[in-house]
């Protein structure tokens, strides 16, 4: 029925307009879809519950079929795969519409961007068909198989080997930093299948069903409490060759891509999300609320540093507005993504130690979880987020070398075989 | 990289460009130093022939704007003069000018004051309230003694005070807690201006004293005692052009630097290929990216009234007040000892970013006006919802 009702409100560029599509979008919101606050909504990234968890993804799922049957999933994905077939405007609209309602918070990153986006760029027709409709029923949950115990920042230095035998190949390896892998269904991974050519030619793409006899899914305690990364084992995996993307040992093209859909983060065109909600707890209205608690608010120091906080939540929403339209004009190159994760992320760290200054003494012990123990225990994991998705140091060079073209680092690893690139001695030996 | 514009303002900023390239190159803005006014009339007239002044006046009115978004298309001429680092009394003008075009213009000699403004014959200064986190402070008193106003006290920090023919006077009531806002003269009995000195080259401020200058009701712009909406405005479209100035500012001298470390060479590689100094750049890029879009969000928020324009425009004056000063003196430390003289260029822009953090509002006022601001929604809020139960 919603795609009868799209047909029936086409523009003249032949896609439903923009206020009949908001006016669908919303009807649908308000009907469907349950009321909640930011607080809410952050507390299903709530750690430590599995079963909590559980039903927050089950949920989520949930949520996603609904809007699949209601022609509001994948909107900018092709028709032909079970998207909508329309335009970032109408992805914004969608967000704008979603603000203060529920939504699938843990299918967007990296389920939808990166891994469903480089499905769309560099799958076959076939393979296309086969995941995406379900990715967009939320059927399918993917995860990226990326990071190496070995590797750190350095992804394209993957040691996760796959050798191939006739119509499929054998993958042996270790892959780490999987957000949720004990959850999700499939992982896109990125493995060396020529060890003989210089470390950027030799990788290639695979998908791949994490939960199976010869992938080990280990979990990760964090310094919070926090146990949804995962470490993942990999024995004799067995993917047939129909399950590869992109061509053999060109993997890097794809990754280049695959890095770039996942600085974009919450202003990808595929990615849903309440407008200006920023996804971590982390934001200048815990400060303020905590000051409130406290009864701080008209301490002048104290508010001087609410408004630092909310000054750079603020200014980091805008700059990553601001380059996301550049990059999409071209006015800025994909590579300067990076500018907004170095800001963005030095940004909340900077945010976390005003929560932590603000908190006062009441960081220091508590008898009852609220915003205090919160602010210590963020602070505790603060670089986290100059760590995660990529150093900060290596968006600096990014920044400094692809955006402004200063002179690249010098590197060991470039016209030499992989096989003969100095490595990191093994851990435990 | 400026925000979006159309290509009408486009073509408006370059040509703004280019007629400052032209009459103030670098070495014209470092002689007039010792220039008591810090500008040229001929100069400033063919400024606004270009349209400097006319943007914020509708065109009944004499004025008119590139785009139909006429602060947006002020903020580009802000920007033009952060770039050149140029003189000229871009600020009073544009808010007087706004001001008088806002009322009508209404009584005595206002429109002849406004046509003077747009057509750049003359100049006018805007005697400000003090910007303070709690709010802005008015700290000239009006009377009313019948019909007239008694205008009496002394306003700081007014940009252009020596060279302006028109003084737009915010006065606080004398006893109630109204704000009316007087258009006088320069030359009237009573008002006198003693300049200030500054670190910014071209940009003159002065202290202006108004000792019992008694005026008649056609000298009120607006209305009496009513005037506090407007002063909100002025400060917003203050605040506007300051910031997009700042940026303006810290784009010529990021640029500069990012140019003299691909030249300069010391044990025999470019500066530009230390990582230590890579590093560096990247989180300059990332403040003068990030102060493009602060700037020029607010500016489009503050050109819609946006209920959010006050918060954005405090962010944004917060944001390249403190980034801005910061990036200008890694500039300077990349540099090295030249960095630290008159000879070299850059401090035009170090001087006009140091003045602008400073005027009308500290980053740290700001920041406290954001939380004052945040406070005020939301015990607001808290009052709605004990009425409604």
């Amino acid at each position: 029925m919603s795609a009868l009702r799209a047909e029936e409100t086409e523009g003249t560029d032949g896609l439903e307009d923009l206020e009949s599509f908001r006016e669908r979008a919303r009807a649908f919101i308000r009907t469907n879809l349950r009321q909640v606050t930011p607080e809410e909504l952050r507390w299903s990234y709530a750690r430590g519950d599995d079963e909590l968890e559980l039903a927050v993804i089950k949920r989520d799922r949930e949520i996603q079929r609904m809007l699949f049957d209601a022609g509001l999933a994948g909107i900018c994905f092709p028709r032909e795969y079970g998207g909508q077939g329309l335009t970032p405007e109408h992805q914004k609209i969608m967000n704008e519409e979603l603000v203060g309602y529920e939504y699938p918070t843990r299918l967007q990153v990296p389920n939808f961007s990166p891994c469903a986006a480089i499905i769309l760029e560099f799958g076959t027709h076939e393979q296309k068909l086969r995941h995406l409709p379900p990715i967009l029923k939320g059927e399918q949950l993917w995860m990226q198989f990326l990071s190496e115990p070995s590797g750190g920042s350095d992804v394209a230095g993957a040691l996760t080997t796959a050798i191939r035998d006739g119509d499929q190949w054998v993958l042996n390896g270790s892959k780490v930093w999987t957000t949720g892998a004990w959850w999700s269904d499939w992982g896109l991974c990125l493995a060396r299948t020529n060890w003989d050519v210089p470390k950027h030619r030799g990788l290639t793409v695979f998908m791949l069903p994490i939960h199976q006899p010869n992938i080990e899914v280990h979990r990760i305690e964090m310094l919070n409490g926090s146990r949804e990364f995962c470490q993942e084992f990999m024995t004799d995996v067995i993917v047939p060759d129909s399950d590869r993307i992109g061509e053999i040992d060109d993997g890097w093209t794809v990754g280049t891509r695959w890095m770039f859909h996942e600085r974009m983060l919450y202003t990808s065109p595929y990615v849903t999300h309440a407008e200006g909600l920023t996804h971590t707890s982390s934001d200048a209205a815990a400060v303020y609320t905590l000051a409130s608690e406290r009864g701080r608010l008209d301490d002048a120091s104290v508010r001087d540093l609410i408004g630092e906080a909310r000054m750079l939540e603020l200014t980091s929403l805008e700059l990553s507005k601001h380059v996301s339209d550049h990059i999409r004009t071209g006015a800025l190159s994909d590579q300067a993504a990076a500018i907004v994760r170095l800001f963005k992320a030095t940004a909340v760290a900077r945010i976390v130690t005003l929560g932590l200054e603000v908190a006062g003494e009441s960081a220091t012990a508590w008898t009852e979880d609220g915003l205090a123990s919160s602010a210590a225990l963020m602070y505790l994991m603060r670089q986290g987020g100059t760590i995660g998705g990529g150093t900060t140091e290596m968006a600096r060079n990014v920044v400094a070398e692809r955006v402004l073209n200063m002179p690249r680092e010098r590197s060991l690893d470039k016209d030499v075989p992989f096989r003969d690139v100095p490595r990191s001695r093994p851990s435990g030996s | 990289m400026l925000a979006t514009s159309t290509d009408d303002q486009e073509f408006f900023r370059q040509t703004t460009d280019r007629f400052l390239t032209e009459h103030v190159p670098r070495f014209v803005v470092r002689g007039l130093r010792d220039d008591p006014a810090g500008f040229e009339r001929t100069y400033w007239r063919r400024g606004a022939e270009l349209g400097w002044t006319s943007l914020l006046v509708d065109e009944e009115h004499g004025g008119g704007t590139i785009s139909g978004s006429g602060l947006v298309d002020l903020s580009l001429v802000a920007y033009e003069f952060g770039h050149h680092a140029a003189p000229g009394p871009l600020l009073g003008t544009n808010v007087v000018a706004w001001a008088l075009g806002e009322h009508g213009p209404g009584s005595g000699n206002q429109a002849e004051v406004l046509s003077g403004l747009l057509s750049g014959d003359a100049v006018a200064a805007w005697c400000a309230p003090l910007v303070r986190p709690e709010g802005w402070q008015a700290t000239v008193d009006a009377d009313r003694d019948g019909d007239e106003v008694v205008v009496r006290g002394e306003a700081r920090f007014v940009e252009s005070a020596g060279q302006a023919d028109q003084f737009l006077v915010t006065c606080r009531d004398g006893e109630g807690p109204g704000t009316t806002q007087v258009l006088l003269p320069a030359e009237t009995t009573g008002v006198s201006v003693v300049p200030m000195r500054s670190v910014d080259l071209s940009r003159r401020f002065g202290v202006v004293t108004f000792d019992d200058v008694r005026v008649g009701p056609e000298a009120v712009v607006g209305a009496v005692e009513e005037a506090a909406a407007d002063v909100d405005r002025q400060l917003q479209i203050l605040l506007v052009m300051l910031n997009a100035e700042s940026v303006g500012a810290m784009q010529s001298g990021f640029d500069m630097t990012v140019e003299w470390s691909f030249d300069r060479y010391t044990f025999g590689r470019p500066l530009a290929s230390y990582q230590a100094l890579k590093h560096r750049f990247a989180d300059m890029l990332s403040w003068l990216e990030a102060s493009h879009a602060a700037s020029a969000t607010s500016c489009h928020a503050a050109q819609e009234r946006h209920a959010s324009a006050d918060e954005r425009l405090s962010a944004a004056k917060a944001f390249i007040g403190q980034y801005g000063a910061e990036l200008l003196q890694d500039c300077v430390q990349i540099h090295g000892g030249i960095g630290v003289t008159f000879e070299h260029d850059l401090h035009l822009f170090l001087r006009r970013v140091l003045v602008n953090r400073s005027f009308a509002g500290s980053p740290a006022d700001h920041r406290q006006r954001i939380a004052t601001l945040w406070h005020g929604e939301v015990a607001v809020e808290e009052d709605e919802e004990g009425e409604a139960a």
